[in-house]
């Protein structure tokens, strides 16, 4: 199917945002919005990350660094500077922007699990600079009194509306990935992750190719650390330690690598697990440690992979069910 | 002789105290098929490294009609006109057949970030013309009817004329060719021969040709330099090489 | 202003003995598997809470410690069993995230079988301090060093005396040609986590009556170890152990002399610039590629 006036990505975009406006309507009740709203803001990080993991294969088990940078620079600029909201986010979305570009000339020359230990180790230096700098971000019992999200005069009071800009948010997110892996970066990317020395041989500036990656995987991170300052008013650095980093390695790997539309269906179906297993009580942690190795066993190629699998297995049983 | 291509001048790679080359001479001219034949070890791979930028030189350098570019990192090189295989394929496996050679063309497609994220015309513009150009070196190389198979699917020798056609994508002055035949069979290693010539008399470009069966190199080449120990030991038409007594003691070793 | 340093270099000693064992653990693994197992740091956790629960049972303290070591390599063993080895041929960060849903599932079941408190393990030999070359040394700190060379020295000879190292040294070398040989990959893997297992819960079981333990202790240490065989150069089990002996002296430099809560902060910081400096490590092969 061709659809060369808007493009195959950006109808499915736009099918993606009715579904995601239609959602609200389905839920019993405020709280499961509030779920819906953290699981977009996890979803805009997963997606990010996934450009950096699965596409370019350069993987970061410190992006929750950067979450928070976004997060605290804009609390700390809004409540205490009494800077207007816009300039807060921007800070906030800068600060993770310039962090991770000096970051990334040293760091990315490291490959693989050099890569992933450097990556958690200023992880884990950001994340103690977040609990020990008190007079700055109020140490381990968090940061109070962030104003709620206004723009342009409107303020998102409800939730509800919160829900709809992150929505759009979100599909924005989705559809510039897609669109940016659909070009000559994209495919510059996934050629580095196979062989960069080919990529290199081709006229591929490797080094370039990474930062920029993984610059931008940090920025939409930072964005999505401002936006969830600025809805739960109150930040903390236990959101934003190695456990998350990890959480968001595991959505990645969960969704299906170098699958943007997996990256929203495993950080979803991640931020939702713990809130359906609430039934179990106690032993919802096991449970939850349960489905991650199963899903991982039976779905090798993640949520996405097993989905094109089944749809390829129900088109073939369609076709069988024509023949006869 | 016309003025040389490529020119490599006294080339010398050291690893630790190994000597990988040692003062190594290699030109190119433009139009012609140039082989660099030698025993395992002769540091024939090494000098195809240190032309595209992979290993640094020690001392020398390599110059491309006339500029020097041995200061350039890899990927500028390519931009300039120096393509090259790998003897170990290095396809890109997780990306479809098509999708293989557009990347080749990585250079030669010009737009922003901004442009490829708002999709704009010029962006759809590169595209097509990428995509175009890039489904034009697959016919050539006779890959066009798999142009979606995923590459990591294809067969060793279709793997070989894949990583050929995306190194044509990239529209090089000189395309350097590692041991293209090794794992091919005599039919298959016929039609690279085939290929070859056409990739030097139909998109004029000049090929330096790294390889171990003989036979091949003495049908498509135009010139032969031999390398011995890291030293250059000879140079020539195939003719002259295969009557040079140096060469024939190199290759079936001296009788005392 | 460095009276303190022969205390700190005896802690951080100590402590860095056990990152070293937590860091053999891992390298183990990483050998015969390419796998860098998260559930390291709860083999450690599980060495020190078995023991404590052991101990608590009314076994005497060297039995409660064996049994408690002998039951993690069992569980490491199970764990390859169960979880690692149905995904065989899977990408290696398929097996990264398993180890992660395993460290969960260790984690979360000794918190429902040991609960949220904190336990100390009585030390081995009592607790009044020896002086030496201006510093009070812990008996424990002694048992830790020791039991960290002994360790060591034990796995030196396995992989030079005996058959199953030998070919637990090819599997790292050679996947391939160990298995044309008639070495069972399996096997080695399967040795291979049973023997980490083992040795994390001697490190538990060790550290424990120093730092104390609890069920969420496995996390950190597990990263601590990491961090050491990474600083060695991953792959290197000796090179793990004196990352592990780096790493701690930093650490124990660190929060005596700059700010106490900073001190992960400092050795992070000073192992990110290592790295920056020498990519692969202090003892790693540098990284030749074949081009």
């Amino acid at each position: 199917m061709k659809l060369p006036v808007i493009g195959q990505n950006a109808a499915q975009a736009a099918l993606f945002l009715l579904l995601l406006l239609a959602v609200p309507y389905t839920l019993p009740n405020e709280y499961y919005l509030s779920i819906c709203i953290l699981g977009a803001l996890n979803a805009v990080i997963a997606v990010g990350l996934n450009l950096l993991m699965g596409y370019a294969g350069q993987v970061s088990l410190g992006h929750a660094a950067f979450y928070g940078l976004g997060a605290y620079a804009t609390a700390i600029a809004t409540a205490r500077f009494g800077l207007p909201i816009p300039a807060g986010m921007a800070i906030g979305v800068s600060l993770a922007t310039v962090v991770a570009w000096v970051v990334a000339a040293p760091t990315l020359k490291l490959k693989g699990h050099y890569l992933a230990m450097a990556t958690l180790g200023f992880g884990i230096i950001v994340s103690i600079v977040f609990n020990e700098a008190v007079d700055l971000t109020g140490g381990p019992s968090g940061y109070v009194g962030i104003p709620r999200l206004a723009l342009f005069g409107y303020e998102f009071a409800s939730d509800h509306s919160y829900y709809n800009l992150m929505a759009v948010v979100l599909t924005f997110v989705v559809l510039l990935s897609l669109n940016l892996m659909k070009s000559r970066t994209g495919r510059a990317l996934r050629a580095l992750h196979v062989s960069e020395k080919a990529a290199a041989s081709l006229g591929v500036d490797i080094a370039a190719h990474k930062r920029f990656v993984f610059v931008l995987s940090a920025a939409l991170a930072g964005l999505a650390g401002v936006l969830y300052a600025h809805y739960l008013s109150f930040i903390a650095p236990a959101s934003f330690g190695f456990g998350f980093s990890v959480q968001l390695v595991v959505m990645v790997v969960l969704g299906g690598m170098a699958s943007v539309w997996g990256s929203v269906a495993g950080a979803l179906f991640l931020t939702a697990l713990p809130e359906a297993l609430r039934e179990f009580e106690d032993i919802d942690i096991l449970v939850y440690g349960a489905i991650l190795v199963l899903t991982i066993m039976f779905l090798p190629d993640g949520l996405a992979g097993g989905l094109s699998r089944l749809s390829r297995r129900l088109r073939r049983l369609r076709r069988q069910g024509d023949a006869s | 002789m016309t003025a040389a291509l490529l020119d490599v001048a006294a080339a010398t790679v050291r690893f630790g105290g190994i000597h990988a080359l040692t003062e190594a001479d290699f030109t190119i001219a433009p139009g012609t098929v140039t082989a660099l034949i030698g025993p395992n070890g002769a540091g024939k791979t090494t000098l195809l490294n240190a032309i595209t930028g992979m290993v640094p030189l020690t001392s020398g350098a390599v110059l491309l009609d006339g500029a020097d570019i041995s200061s350039l990192p890899p990927h500028k090189r390519a931009e300039a006109g120096v393509v090259r295989t790998f003897q170990n394929l290095e396809v890109f496996t997780s990306m479809s057949v098509l999708e293989n050679v557009m990347a080749g063309r990585h250079a030669l497609t010009r737009y922003s970030v901004a442009a490829s994220l708002l999709r704009t015309p010029g962006f759809r513009r590169a595209e097509r013309e990428c995509r175009e150009a890039a489904l034009d070196c697959l016919e050539f190389v006779g890959l066009a009817d798999l142009a979606h198979a995923p590459a990591g699917d294809l067969p060793y020798g279709k793997q070989r004329l894949l990583e050929m056609a995306r190194a044509l994508a990239a529209s090089p002055k000189l395309l350097l060719l590692d041991e293209p035949a090794a794992g091919l069979n005599s039919k298959e290693t016929a039609e690279l021969g085939h290929l070859i010539r056409a990739i030097r008399d139909r998109r004029g470009v000049a090929v330096g040709l790294v390889e171990h069966d003989m036979d091949l190199v003495m049908s498509v080449s135009d010139f032969v330099t031999v390398l011995h120990f890291g030293h250059p030991l000879a140079a020539g038409t195939p003719d002259e090489i295969q009557a040079n007594p140096d060469v024939i003691k190199a290759y079936l070793g001296e009788d005392d | 202003m460095f009276a303190g340093a022969p205390q700190y270099l005896v802690s951080g000693l100590t402590q860095g003995a056990a990152y070293g064992l937590i860091g053999l653990g891992f390298t183990m693994i990483f050998n015969t598997t390419g796998i860098i197992n998260f559930a390291q740091g709860e083999f450690v956790m599980l060495g020190g809470m078995l023991s404590v629960c052991l101990l608590g049972a009314g076994l005497p303290l060297p039995l409660a410690i064996v049994l408690a070591c002998l039951a993690t390599a069992a569980i490491g063993g199970l764990m390859e069993r169960l979880a690692i080895r149905p995904i065989a041929g899977a990408p290696a960060v398929n097996a990264v995230i398993i180890t992660i849903g395993v460290s969960i599932l260790l984690r979360g079941g000794a918190m429902l079988a040991f609960g949220k408190d904190t336990h100390a393990l009585p030390a081995f030999s009592g607790t009044a301090p020896i002086l030496a070359l201006g510093a009070a040394i812990q008996p424990q700190s002694l048992w830790v060093l020791a039991v960290t060379l002994a360790l060591l020295a034990a796995l030196k000879l396995f992989f030079t005396a005996t058959i199953q190292g030998k070919a637990m040294l090819a599997c790292s070398c050679q996947k391939k040609a160990a298995s044309l040989v008639g070495i069972s990959v399996a096997r080695m893997a399967l040795l291979s986590f049973a023997i980490s297992g083992l040795i994390g819960a001697t490190a538990g079981a060790i550290l424990a009556p120093i730092t104390m333990t609890a069920y969420d202790v496995g996390m950190m240490l597990g990263l601590k170890g990491f961090a050491a065989c990474i600083l060695g150069g991953l792959g290197n089990p000796f090179g793990a152990a004196a990352g592990g002996l780096v790493l701690g002296v930093l650490e124990s430099f660190g929060a005596g002399f700059i700010a106490s809560g900073y001190k992960d902060a400092f050795a992070f910081v000073v192992l990110l610039l290592l790295l920056f400096v020498k990519p692969s490590g202090l003892f790693g092969k540098a990284g030749v590629e074949r081009v």
